[in-house]
């Protein structure tokens, strides 16, 4: 049985990221034929004499006329231990809502850096917010090792300074691991390199396959954010009313005790079913339909949870958001809040501290939150919603913040996540523990 | 380079397991997203064309909402270039599930003049005005394909949710993020939204659900004998769409399709694969992408697919 691993790819523009994704596909050989054979050709018509891996990714037109990477991308590659989904996000400050995107589903991310350049400002700021969004486990990729001579001491300095970074950022020092690699030569790519005798680790494909992947901690409270209720009124089931959802959290078991949100209604679990039969249990991830013993009012957009440890309702919350829209957020503004299954009005009322990324503090109370910006909001909703702080259940603390008039996705809101501790940011409320293990 | 996969087939009926495998955790993903649209829009459609892919959508569907029929309807644009064993089994499926089909004819577009026939006999590229009329005609605002990521470069930047525009066109530039596993549906009147439940599958991860779920398939996907003839170094078939031209002899040759189309430039390739687990050792083995070896469409420029999704196709 294979397993899924989920990871995002960050870095700098130049960094080599996108000759680093296709070495992997081009490695474990999930790059064909046709494919091999097209990217040899255009790098012929660019006078190259060697294809261009990294034109099996960019896939806009756009993109390989100028050379960048606009969007997030995509790829998949497997070997036989695990499959993987791997999202490709663009290294331009402009398009850091890419890197957002790509990396809230992540269950690791590796980040690249040029062993030339080493650090930069926008890698430390990259890690922050993959720290913000709870990203388990970080990969430091040391690109060009090659460039730098396979020079040890030049690793050792980037690694350092890399780690250091992490673990202010709240990082297990354990979960956090450098590699010397040259994705034109694949040196600890998928295999380890003779050019780096001084370095002991793994290579990084080697480090993707036996990662664990961490798995919910089997305490996590249930949540069930009920997307659809089944009710096929035919002769075969003429009374069936089943509550459908993916599970965001936890476990349930037939005759658990559960309590139905925002109305606080309470009942026991009767059944689990699937098309493929009913389930004595069901975990986090899986898509199932739940039938309770009472006959409850329940619909679309409300929330089952363990009775014993559930949320409270609240028509106000705290939260950092991530700004993805050209337009700014004002106190006062009016938009639209999607969690879970449910869509409220909500109000600003607040705009509490921008994280300042230049200078890795905080602002506050600043007039306004732009493109690309960090900040800690507070919002009033319309209806009552049972948000989970993100960092104990991410699926039931998040949600997005969508504009009224045109529907488009303002930004990614995470419930009671303060800013990273940054050494000695005056955030009065950064708290520090940004990654959820 | 050497030309096999690495990858091992999922031994069926592996999936019960708390730690969920790849594809227990594609098919949950792939439900919650028809439940999503289900909710949240008027008057959802699966484009269906018979072809595996779209066969495995609607099993999907029918999954998602057990014991409740499926709660919209199908859609087929109907090139007139089809192979009899796809509508037969079109035919079959709508009628063992109850479901609603829509048919949008190509032909029928034709003979009123508002498309007129390619000098090469081709009709895969005139399908987008028959879909996006018929999109309008019914009112449909989310549209459910069986696209991945997997196929080809511009679907691999495209979102699960995909907007498109009053002329149905995907605008990669003002794409919206898409986080978590939370669907932004939203859109205005006129516009509508693509919506691709499969976007993280392989074609690996297609083959080992079909053979896991026992998923029934037009018969050309399997080993059978065929007369064809070469052109542009595809096996093409005759057909409604016309036959060899002179200079192009005609063979007869075990062969089999891995992708249903438009039969003027869906080429079978030569196999011998008439199991589904012959199909899944010949997918391993194979040196060529699905797309590239079979659709004479998608080679005809570097950015042929995406010029097709910005006029509006899939």
């Amino acid at each position: 049985m294979s397993s899924l691993l989920r990871l995002a790819t960050a870095g700098s523009v130049d960094d080599g990221k996108s000759t680093l994704v296709g070495r992997l596909l081009y490695d474990t050989k999930s790059v064909l034929a046709d494919q091999l054979d097209a990217v040899t050709r255009a790098s012929v018509d660019r006078g190259l004499d060697t294809p261009d891996l990294s034109l099996l990714v960019d896939g806009l037109r756009s993109e390989r006329e100028q050379g960048i990477t606009i969007d997030v991308a995509y790829r998949y590659f497997a070997t036989p231990q695990r499959s993987f989904v791997l999202a490709d996000t663009p290294g331009h400050v402009q398009y850091t809502r890419n890197t957002v995107t790509g990396a809230s589903t992540a269950q690791l991310a590796v980040l690249l850096v040029d062993a030339r350049n080493g650090v930069l400002e926008q890698t430390r700021r990259h890690a922050a917010v993959l720290a913000m969004l709870g990203v388990p486990r970080l990969v430091l990729a040391v690109n060009k090792i090659d460039l730098v001579d396979y020079d040890e001491s030049t690793f050792e300095v980037i690694a350092k300074e890399f780690t250091d970074h992490a673990v202010s950022l709240g990082y297990p020092m354990g979960e956090v691991l450098s590699i010397p690699i040259s994705a034109l030569q694949g040196d600890n790519v998928v295999t380890r390199s003779e050019n780096t005798p001084w370095y002991t680790g793994p290579a990084l494909l080697e480090h993707l396959e036996t990662v664990p992947v961490a798995p919910d901690p089997h305490d996590a409270p249930f949540r069930l954010p009920v997307q659809y209720v089944i009710r096929p009124r035919t002769a075969e089931y003429p009374d069936y009313r089943g509550y459908a959802g993916q599970i965001a959290s936890g476990t349930v078991r037939t005759g658990d005790e559960v309590v139905v949100l925002p109305q606080g209604l309470r009942s026991t679990v009767a059944g689990i079913d699937t098309a493929d039969g009913p389930l004595g249990e069901a975990g986090s991830g899986n898509s199932v339909t739940v039938l309770l013993d009472d006959d409850l009012d329940i619909a679309r957009g409300d929330l089952i949870a363990s009775a014993g440890s559930a949320p409270e309702p609240a028509d106000e919350l705290s939260a950092t958001v991530c700004w993805l829209a050209g337009s700014a957020l004002r106190a006062g503004s009016r938009v639209l809040l999607k969690h879970g299954a449910k869509t409220v009005q909500a109000f600003v009322e607040e705009i509490v501290a921008r994280f300042d990324e230049q200078q890795l503090r905080a602002v506050h109370a600043p007039e306004s939150l732009e493109l690309n910006h960090i900040g800690q909001v507070r919002l009033r909703t319309s209806e009552p919603l049972p948000a989970d702080d993100y960092r104990t259940s991410p699926r039931t603390g998040s949600f997005l913040i969508i504009d009224p008039k045109d529907g488009d996705t303002l930004a990614a809101g995470l419930v009671g996540v303060g800013f990273p501790a940054l050494g000695d940011a005056p955030a009065a409320s950064a708290d520090g523990q940004g990654a959820t293990g | 380079m050497t030309a096999e996969h690495t990858v091992e087939p999922v031994a069926p009926g592996s999936g019960q397991d708390a730690a969920i495998d790849n594809l227990a955790a594609l098919e949950s993903e792939a439900i919650h997203i028809f439940r999503e649209v289900a909710g949240e829009f008027d008057r959802p459609v699966i484009l269906f064309s018979g072809g595996k892919d779209s066969t495995v959508l609607l099993h999907l569907a029918i999954k998602a909402f057990w014991p409740a029929p499926v709660p919209f309807p199908l859609l087929h644009v109907d090139t007139g270039h089809n192979f009899d064993e796809v509508i037969e089994f079109r035919d079959r499926v709508v009628e063992k599930y109850g479901l609603r089909l829509v048919v949008a004819k190509v032909q029928d577009w034709i003979d009123d003049g508002r498309l007129t026939e390619r000098p090469d006999g081709t009709r895969n590229p005139l399908q987008t005005t028959p879909l996006l009329e018929t999109i309008g005609e019914h009112g449909f605002d989310a549209v459910f394909g069986g696209g991945r990521r997997d196929e080809e470069r511009a679907r691999a930047k495209e979102r699960i949710f995909s907007l498109r525009n009053a002329f149905g066109q995907w605008e990669p530039r003002r794409q919206r993020a898409e986080l978590w596993n939370l669907y932004n549906g939203r859109h205005r009147p006129g516009e509508h939204v693509r919506v691709f439940p499969l976007s993280n599958w392989t074609e690996f991860d297609v083959w080992n659900y079909i053979a896991r779920e026992k998923v029934d398939l037009p018969s050309i996907y399997f080993a059978h004998q065929r007369e064809v003839y070469l052109r542009d170094g595809m096996w093409l078939t005759e057909g409604p769409w016309g036959g060899p031209r002179d200079g192009e002899d005609v063979h007869t040759k075990t062969v089999r399709y891995r992708t249903v189309g438009d039969g003027s430039c869906t080429g079978a390739v030569e196999s011998t694969a008439a199991t589904i687990e012959e199909v899944i050792a010949e997918v391993q083995a194979s040196r060529l992408t699905e797309r590239g070896a079979t659709r004479a469409d998608d080679r005809m420029s570097e950015a042929a697919m995406e010029d097709r999704k910005r006029e509006g196709y899939f």
